[in-house]
């Protein structure tokens, strides 16, 4: 299911003193099965961005054509769009609301209509998806659970919805590093096990160099860079001059190529660190 | 140096309407010197947000006693003393600021201390001036990016001429910039101002400078020492459901490869100079 983005610009309150466009003509696309990391500072249009893709903001103007369909399109019709494209806010949590686990996740298939077999068959393969054991769960009350549980119950909320679409705003916030990597690897099973094409936004440059095929940054309302991690974080001015950073080895490996110009800078990952390290130390011993 | 903090063998329990007790803290004894800057980590529910709240009056311990600057916590005449001592940023910015204007915003402690306008005026001027927020005054705080918000909330507690700052997961909701002005401003609070520091994060490189860490497992204190001295326990900290940067990960990994490097390597730099030794 691909993404394609064409001119799409979205500008608050038009026509009032307070107008400020969001989002300026932006163009791309998400290719089916991609796994996307979407990075932008604080007020760059990602949550425009992204609210957009599953119909909760129209554009000003421009398309966003997913799967061959515009989905503002006057024919279709956003629910079905919500079905296919199934969007985890941040701090999902705090959205929970039922009496008990198995109910909270059940409530967006619930309003799909579907019969009830059909919808408890979602709800434990939803709440197995994100790790949690479905017998242990269902009958607690969402509130009684660790703040990484009570994400991932909002997470299965939505992937109970069996979306083809996942984007996910900032998942990991506030969680801590164990929190943190039960998440990503749940999402990273899901791109790869369900086939699913995710959308990651994140702060932690270091996360998404560990999980994501190509990266998007967001400045300004537009892209500006859209790209492979390698090439991505080989621009680390540009990516600091727009408020953001490359992984704390990255950093590590610029400073060595000072010094070894053998030494390959396009590296962003702890495992890739050590290969060019060693690699680093055998020149030296054989000189 | 006089005790800025002191825990004497605190335990707390949060009682729930039905079934058993949950021990939030349990027999935990510290202190924390004036002037220094202590970085607290620990998983979800290990007891961190707890501590930095039996600190600012807001929960009083099941046993034992806090004193924060030689006054103990129970002592409910002295909560607004407190409080003034030992002022708290919250994770969210958004659930902290309740003017509608950044200069009213800041000045909201030091009106409710009953402080003169005049001298009211001076410390908003001041306390923005010290989180290089001066130029924003006239702002509205929706109007600022998560990174500006988080510093007008120090600000606000700088107005009240706090001796020390109890921080919970301050950048937990900022991007990288926005991380560095908070972490910046705290660093300098604590070396120019001599504002003692209590810091809570998940991320391990903000406490990478502290003069100390704590790290916090089930309600107790885990482990204590200066961060080469924990960041170097790479293994002990997995366990503890916890990370080390990326740099001190890479350390770890070389050093099992017998490559020889020397220990406790904690920065970029550091690094580079093992190596190219």
């Amino acid at each position: 299911m691909s993404i394609e983005i064409k001119e799409l610009s979205h500008i608050y309150s038009e026509g009032s003193p307070f107008e400020s466009r969001a989002l300026d003509k932006i163009s791309g696309v998400i290719e089916k099965g991609s796994f996307t990391g979407l990075i932008g500072h604080t007020g760059s249009g990602k949550s425009t961005f992204i609210q957009h893709l599953n119909v909760l903001l129209k554009p000003t103007s421009g398309q966003i054509i997913i799967d061959g369909v515009d989905i503002n399109d006057k024919d279709v019709n956003p629910k079905s769009v919500r079905e296919k494209v199934g969007l985890v806010f941040q701090y999902p949590e705090h959205q929970l609301f039922e009496e008990t686990v198995e109910k909270d996740v059940a409530y967006g298939p619930g309003n799909l209509g579907l019969d009830e077999n059909e919808i408890a068959d979602r709800v434990k393969n939803a709440l197995e998806l994100v790790g949690l054991d479905y017998e242990k769960v269902k009958d607690k009350s969402p509130f009684e659970l660790s703040g990484g549980q009570m994400r991932r119950v909002a997470i299965a909320g939505v992937l109970a919805m069996k979306p083809r679409i996942l984007i996910l705003d900032e998942p990991t916030a506030g969680l801590d590093p164990r929190g943190r990597d039960d998440i990503l690897k749940v999402i990273k099973s899901l791109h790869e096990n369900e086939r699913i094409t995710v959308i990651l936004v994140s702060h932690s440059m270091e996360d998404i160099a560990k999980f994501v095929d190509k990266i998007m940054v967001m400045y300004r309302g537009k892209i500006e860079i859209y790209d492979v991690p390698e090439k991505v974080f080989s621009q680390a001015e540009l990516l600091e001059k727009i408020g953001l950073a490359v992984p704390q080895v990255t950093y590590l490996m610029r400073e060595l190529k000072k010094i070894d110009p053998k030494v390959n800078q396009n590296v962003y990952t702890v495992d890739q660190a050590q290969e060019e390290i060693v690699k680093m130390i055998r020149r030296k011993d054989n000189a | 140096m006089e005790n800025m903090i002191e825990f004497k063998n605190v335990g707390f329990i949060y009682e729930k309407h039905e079934g058993e007790d949950t021990v939030a803290v349990e027999n935990v004894s510290f202190s924390v010197a004036e002037g220094e800057f202590i970085g607290i980590i620990g998983h979800n529910g290990s007891g961190k947000s707890t501590l930095s709240k039996l600190i600012n009056a807001i929960l009083f311990p099941t046993t034992g006693d806090v004193m924060v600057a030689g006054i103990n916590t129970k002592d409910h005449d002295r909560v607004w003393d407190i409080r003034q001592t030992a002022g708290m940023v919250f994770q969210n910015p958004d659930n902290q600021l309740v003017a509608t204007m950044v200069e009213e915003e800041v000045a909201f402690g030091p009106e409710n201390l009953g402080i003169p306008p005049e001298e009211i005026r001076r410390r908003v001027d001041e306390a923005l001036s010290t989180v290089e927020m001066g130029e924003y005054i006239n702002k509205k705080p929706h109007q600022l990016s998560g990174g500006q918000k988080q510093r007008i909330a120090i600000a606000g507690i700088l107005a009240m001429k706090p001796k020390c700052i109890i921080l919970d997961e301050p950048t937990a909701m900022l991007d990288p910039s926005g991380r560095k002005e908070v972490m910046d401003t705290i660093k300098r609070l604590n070396k120019e101002e001599k504002i003692t520091i209590l810091h809570i994060t998940h991320y391990m490189d903000e406490v990478v400078d502290a003069d100390r860490i704590l790290v916090m497992d089930g309600g107790k204190i885990a482990m204590e020492g200066t961060p080469r001295e924990i960041l170097s326990q790479v293994e002990k900290l997995k366990d503890l459901r916890l990370d080390v940067p990326q740099i001190t990960e890479l350390a770890f990994n070389l050093k099992s490869l017998n490559i020889p490097l020397g220990s406790h390597i904690l920065t970029v730099d550091e690094m580079v100079k093992e190596l190219c030794q």
